[in-house]
């Protein structure tokens, strides 16, 4: 089945399985491996992506479903040349370790802080409660996000 | 003791006691680290493995003709293909077997099969469940209790003679001593728990890409590793390469805690297949497969008991411990040690001896007793001492931290001499606990709980003291697999003055590639920035064990200091050349060496420069060294957790509304680092405590096969932690360091766990143990008096 | 872990979406939120030889406020649910309740009407639609028809649709005066299924009586399960602490929950008897305005 989707501002069509999942898509087919796999269950956000403008898990959604929207993954975070405020919370906070959730957990952070750019500690955990983190502990995460939404607020 | 370090380098330069920021960081949050599944080589085929349904039963005959016939795969593998190369079996690193694919029975459900080979995963997987498996069903041992009966089903009949179902026998301390002290006791206090069975689930599967080139026989081999000489080594040994022709390179690891220290089956059977059919082949665990066939942990069942004196003293400790190894004995730990480090299971007390005996039983579940974020069984004795000291101080009528400190070894006593023969570098248990107090407000907290929860809640405090022991080995006494457990390190300065810094440690999440470069900063005065860590190639770093039981910092971090300081000797040498002065005039600052009482100097960076376009004479060119670190002890990192908790007897559920952690891990290289580590520990302890196990129905089902039943808490459970610190440095490591990437795992269940009973007790209900997972139903049944199961 | 093949459909218009459904029958499954379907497929525990998915018909991603009642469509998601004014005004139980479905990201991509499809015993969505007393809308290319909820939810992972029928939106009633309510749900961690859920709902008369009842339960019995005999108990009456420890003993009583890793039996009872009594007085308070 053709699809075209566009995915950090690029455009692409693609020629696809209905099963094919958008994960697998994105990573295998566009080569954007940022996104990852933790679990097969719907269950640690490893995965997540934002897809018109909404956080989701890309491994619990097929590619073909994607056809005509509009997708961001952690690879198009930066702009312009300049990290996105979360990507460089995230590092000042040390909000990782292993590195393998933080594309997602900074995806749903990123999406938070734009509608919410001053959240709570509670809101934030309840923001990345859809997604796992092994290394961290999550206090760092929290601290992060927080951070990145004070500097996007700041910036206005 | 002090409470804080201060650095001796600037900010810039980035040594010892510096939080600066992680340089790895870069690359992981713009999505560019290169995890394993991340690898595409070209002609890539991919390969499904297919696994027993069912934990027991003798294989009738295998059908691979519908799965070989399915467009797009490649070849069909089952063990009997294998065996006539025979690599049907593999040794495990207890020094038992395990099959690699089944030939005669399955022995676990999950257990590997079969795999298929195919263009495509989709297709992969599509045929593995073509692959149709004739089992005779046999009756599932699901206990070690079950497996220890007399008559029991043999579940390794595979090896000869074998006529039961034990895999080990160990003891240690002094049996006689131990029982002439119980006969003096005035109170015995005994404790029966399971420390259940668990699993490191880090967020990265296991995964291999095997590369056999057709024409060289040269094998590169990508592997989810955390130790990638030894497993070269053991490739070599298990599938008969020359160890010269072995690669392995270990990418960007998403977290490992054990997971990924064993060689598992799907690794073994992926190069095989990259080896007959000549091209590379991937093999990626699902979620499931990682929980049902890798590297479990613990499943420890304990019994303990303290002797005592009325007064509250511990006069003496009794453990034994039947353990489930699963069909396999496969724990990853140093040869000679048959219960890991179980030793250290007289914790952070001083008494005079101490028995204990373990027995482990084969049971149709998975192989592994893998040391998840653990040193080697470490975990489970803390848990068992900190769990039977809180009864004791309960059943003396005793607060459990003046209990504590009554029985703690006292910092005059180091280095101490444990009962199980163990010596303690360093410690300061008392002030530890005194911080953890203040941080909480101990005493605040226990009046709050005299004046009642305003809603009717219970209110408990739970204290843990731990000690470990990390850092392996000295090589005298460990090893794995006959290969000696010491570490390395190879440092090159660069005529620019920058440097590479290779090490035989392999880091998964832990921030080597920032540590160690400050390690450099430290001794050499080269910014931290201006050092570039390589880690996980064996083509190009120098042999060492790898990372786990928290031994890269005490060992490979040592291995770095050492290689460092000889380098600054021969910079010396150059310095003095260079300076025109005597070596013995010279002066070391960090950075620079200079002429004691001028202005005259050189600094690190042109002594380089030097060693490549000026050495002087009868001086060898370049400035590179390596080392290979014998540790002379193991290091003990302590401290003290306390946790609060509120309960609600209404529906058995609990969440900690305060916790104070305090760690002394000796000297702390990158304190941020250090306090990310404590938190990831804490956070897993919790885990244990609150909703993680992994169980099984008769039939040996497992129960905690992916992550819907097998439950990771979420930032909204996780708790909120409070750090404190003090340090007291390790007298034989030479930076002072300890170690901590475990601590708080190990430390951490039995603070949660002594909160909740602790709340329970005050409210009138003698409650003994709660096994953990301390489950809701679990906490609603110690309430009501019932036992509820499972 | 990967879905076995299917075939796919993806039709602009629900005319085409029930010739497609009316086609393939049995064999086929509609696709929405998918975050229960997918999971399924993936483990291979479900292969639909055919999935029509829906996301892409017009009119059913709204909530609307209609003749007394919410109506919810077929592609409303959970997350919707939860920050909809018109919801938050006229059905506050389901939006207080819709946060503690599975987690932030499914809810963003789950659609409440898939989940009430669905017939998860240990969904949420069905004890609060049982509780409240929500009708299903079917549409096939026969026509359309309203089914009660307590009709449409018939058993384990069975509901009472019809072949080639689809559920196209839900209806609540809008909550009006003096009511309350309260979904009380026993999870071990966010995104877990419930352990126990307990979703009560009163509305009081001008007198301070309770002139209607809804009390249903979620994970203890082989379907979302509505206590008729505890609801018909409260009707009538004056609220007491006594009365909703009675409703509470009748709902213990009458559930059917299951030994398993969350808990025996005789725990998930207790918790039964505790929420129903917790949720009967958050919903007092609630309709008296304390809340």
């Amino acid at each position: 089945m053709q699809i075209t989707v566009t995915v950090n501002g690029t455009t692409y069509t693609s020629d696809v399985e209905p099963r094919r999942l958008l994960v697998d898509y994105i990573r295998n087919d566009l080569g954007l491996t940022g996104t990852h796999i933790g679990c097969d269950t719907t269950s640690c956000g490893a995965c997540t992506l934002i897809m018109d403008g909404k956080p989701v898990k890309s491994c619990t959604i097929l590619a073909v479903q994607a056809d005509g929207s509009e997708i961001r993954t952690v690879e198009g975070l930066k702009r312009d040349g300049q990290l996105h405020p979360i990507q460089k919370a995230f590092k000042e906070h040390h909000g990782l370790q292993c590195g393998f959730c933080t594309p997602g957990m900074m995806m749903v952070g990123s999406a938070l802080i734009e509608q919410n750019p001053r959240p709570s500690e509670e809101e934030v955990r309840w923001a990345i409660s859809g997604n796992i983190c092994r290394c961290t502990g999550y206090q760092n995460i929290v601290a992060a996000i927080q951070a990145a939404g004070r500097e996007l607020a700041e910036r206005g | 003791m002090t409470t804080t370090v201060h650095p001796k380098t600037s900010p810039e330069v980035g040594g010892i006691g510096h939080a600066v920021r992680r340089k790895e960081d870069d690359r992981f949050i713009q999505g560019a680290g290169r995890y394993l599944d991340d690898i595409v080589l070209p002609g890539m085929l991919h390969m499904a493995i297919v696994r027993s349904p069912i934990a027991h039963g003798r294989i009738r005959s295998i059908d691979t003709s519908a799965a070989e016939q399915t467009e797009g795969v490649v070849a069909v593998i089952t063990g009997q293909m294998l065996a006539e190369h025979n690599l049907a079996w593999m040794p495990t690193l207890s020094g038992d077997t395990q099959a690699v694919l089944a030939t005669d029975k399955v022995r676990y459900q999950g257990q590997e099969v079969a795999a298929v080979v195919a263009t495509d995963p989709y297709i992969a997987r599509d045929a593995a469940s073509l692959v149709f498996v004739d089992y005779e069903e046999l009756p599932a041992i699901t206990s070690p209790q079950q497996a220890l009966e007399p008559g029991a089903p043999v579940i390794r009949d595979d090896k000869e003679g074998k006529t039961d179902n034990v895999a080990y026998i160990w003891e240690a301390g002094d049996k006689e001593a131990t029982d002439a002290a119980f006969a003096k006791a005035d109170v015995v206090v005994t404790l029966d728990t399971h420390y259940p069975r668990s699993h490191p689930s880090p967020l990265e599967t296991c995964g291999a890409l095997a590369d056999v080139n057709p024409a060289t026989g040269e094998a590169t081999i990508y592997l989810t590793s955390q130790a990638p000489h030894a497993h070269r080594t053991l490739f070599a040994l298990v599938a008969g390469l020359p160890e010269e022709n072995i690669r392995i390179v270990s990418p960007d690891i998403g977290g490992g805690f054990g997971n990924k220290v064993p060689i598992y089956p799907g690794y073994v059977v992926a190069t095989v297949a990259s080896l007959l059919l000549g091209k590379p082949v991937k093999w990626v665990e699902t979620r499931t497969e990682n929980l049902i066939s890798t590297g479990f942990a613990r499943d420890y069942h304990m019994h303990g008991e303290l002797a005592l004196t009325s007064d509250g003293r511990i006069l003496a400790m009794r453990a034994s411990i039947l353990s489930d190894q699963g069909a396999f004995y496969a724990d990853a730990q140093p040869s000679r040690f048959r219960a890991g480090l179980f030793h250290i299971c007289t914790g952070s007390y001083d008494f005079g001896a101490a028995h204990v005996t373990a027995k482990g039983a084969y049971t149709n579940k998975a192989p592994g007793g893998v040391a998840y974020r653990c040193s080697f069984r470490v975990t489970e004795a803390s848990y068992l001492i900190e769990r039977l000291v809180d009864n004791a101080a309960w059943k003396l009528g005793m607060d459990p931290a003046e209990f504590r400190m009554k029985n703690f070894i006292r910092p005059e006593q180091f280095p101490y001499r444990s009962p199980t023969g163990f010596v303690y570098d360093s410690g300061d248990y008392h002030t530890a606990l005194r911080e953890a107090m203040k941080l909480v407000d101990y005493e605040g907290w226990r009046r709050k709980q005299a004046e009642g929860h305003p809603e009717g809640k219970l209110y408990g405090v739970g204290i843990a003291s731990f000690t470990e022991v990390v850092g392996a080995g000295n090589s005298k006494e460990y090893d794995i697999a006959g290969i000696k457990m010491f570490d390395s390190a190879e440092l090159r300065i660069h005529p620019t003055g920058k440097a590479i810094l290779k090490l035989g440690v392999r880091t998964q999440g832990q921030g080597h590639e920032t540590t160690f470069a400050q390690i450099v900063a430290e001794e050499l005065g080269i910014p931290y920035t201006d050092v570039k860590v390589q880690e996980g190639d064996t083509d190009n770093t120098p042999y060492g064990l790898g990372t786990y039981a928290s031994r890269s910092t005490p060992v490979g971090g040592a291995a770095t200091a050492v290689v460092a300081r000889r380098i600054r000797e021969k910079a010396k040498k150059i310095a003095a050349h260079l300076l025109e002065a005597s070596e013995d005039d010279l002066e070391w600052e960090p950075g620079r060496f200079f002429v004691r009482g001028t202005d005259k100097g050189v600094t690190i960076q042109e002594v380089a420069f030097a060693a490549y376009t000026n050495p002087p004479e009868g001086l060898e060119a370049g400035l590179e060294d390596v080392c290979y670190y014998d540790p002379p002890n193991m290091t003990y990192p302590f401290g003290s957790y306390i946790v609060v908790v509120e309960v609600d007897p209404g529906d058995g559920t609990w969440k900690v509304v305060d916790m104070a952690a305090v760690d002394d891990c000796g000297v702390r290289i990158n304190p941020m680092i250090v306090e990310g580590q404590i938190m990831g520990g804490l956070t897993e302890g919790f885990a244990k405590a609150n909703m993680q196990w992994i169980t099984f129905d008769e039939q040996g089902n497992c129960i905690g096969s992916n992550f819907l039943d097998y439950l990771v808490p979420t930032a909204w459970e996780t708790p909120r932690f409070k750090l404190g610190a003090t340090v007291t440095p390790s007298p034989h490591h030479p930076l002072g360091a300890k170690g901590v990437g475990e601590s708080a795992t190990v430390g951490s269940p039995a603070a949660y766990v002594n909160a909740v009973l602790d709340a329970l007790r005050r409210a009138g209900h003698p409650v003994e143990n709660i096994d953990m997972p301390v489950l809701p139903h679990r906490v609603w049944g110690a309430i009501q008096g019932v036992a509820v199961k499972p | 872990m990967y879905p076995p093949r299917f075939e796919y459909s993806a039709p602009r218009s629900l005319e085409e979406a029930l010739d497609l459904l009316a086609e393939v029958g049995d064999e086929g499954r509609v696709l929405a939120g998918g975050q229960s379907l997918l999971p399924m497929m993936k483990l291979r525990l479900a292969a639909p030889a055919h999935l029509v998915d829906i996301n892409r018909l017009p009119g059913l991603g709204s909530i609307t406020d209609t003749n007394g009642e919410i109506s919810i469509g077929a592609l409303v998601r959970h997350a919707d649910v939860a920050t909809d004014p018109t919801v938050a005004a006229h059905a506050p139980l389901l939006a207080a309740a819709a946060p503690w479905i599975a987690d932030p990201l499914v809810r963003n991509r789950g659609t409440l009407c898939g989940s009430v499809a669905h017939c998860d015993p240990e969904g949420d969505w069905n004890s609060l639609m049982l509780a409240v007393g929500a009708t299903v809308v079917a549409t096939s290319r026969e026509g359309t028809r309203t089914i009660p909820i307590a009709d449409f939810v018939v058993d384990f992972f069975t509901n009472a649709l019809r072949p080639g029928e689809m559920v196209t939106e839900v209806r609540v009633p809008k909550a009006g005066p003096r009511t309350g309510g309260a979904y009380l749900k026993l999870e071990r961690k966010i995104g877990d299924y419930a352990t126990v859920g307990v979703a009560t709902h009163l509305r009081l008369d001008e007198s301070g009586r309770i002139a209607q009842a809804g009390i249903a339960l979620t994970s203890v019995a082989p379907k979302n399960l509505k206590v008729t005999e505890a609801e018909e108990l409260l009707v009538g009456n004056e609220p007491s602490d006594e009365l909703f420890a009675e409703a509470a003993e009748v709902a213990a009583r009458t559930c059917q929950p299951t030994s398993d890793v969350r808990g025996p039996a005789e725990y998930k009872r207790a918790v039964v008897r505790t929420y129903t009594e917790r949720g009967l007085r958050r919903a007092l308070a609630e309709a008296r305005g304390e809340a």
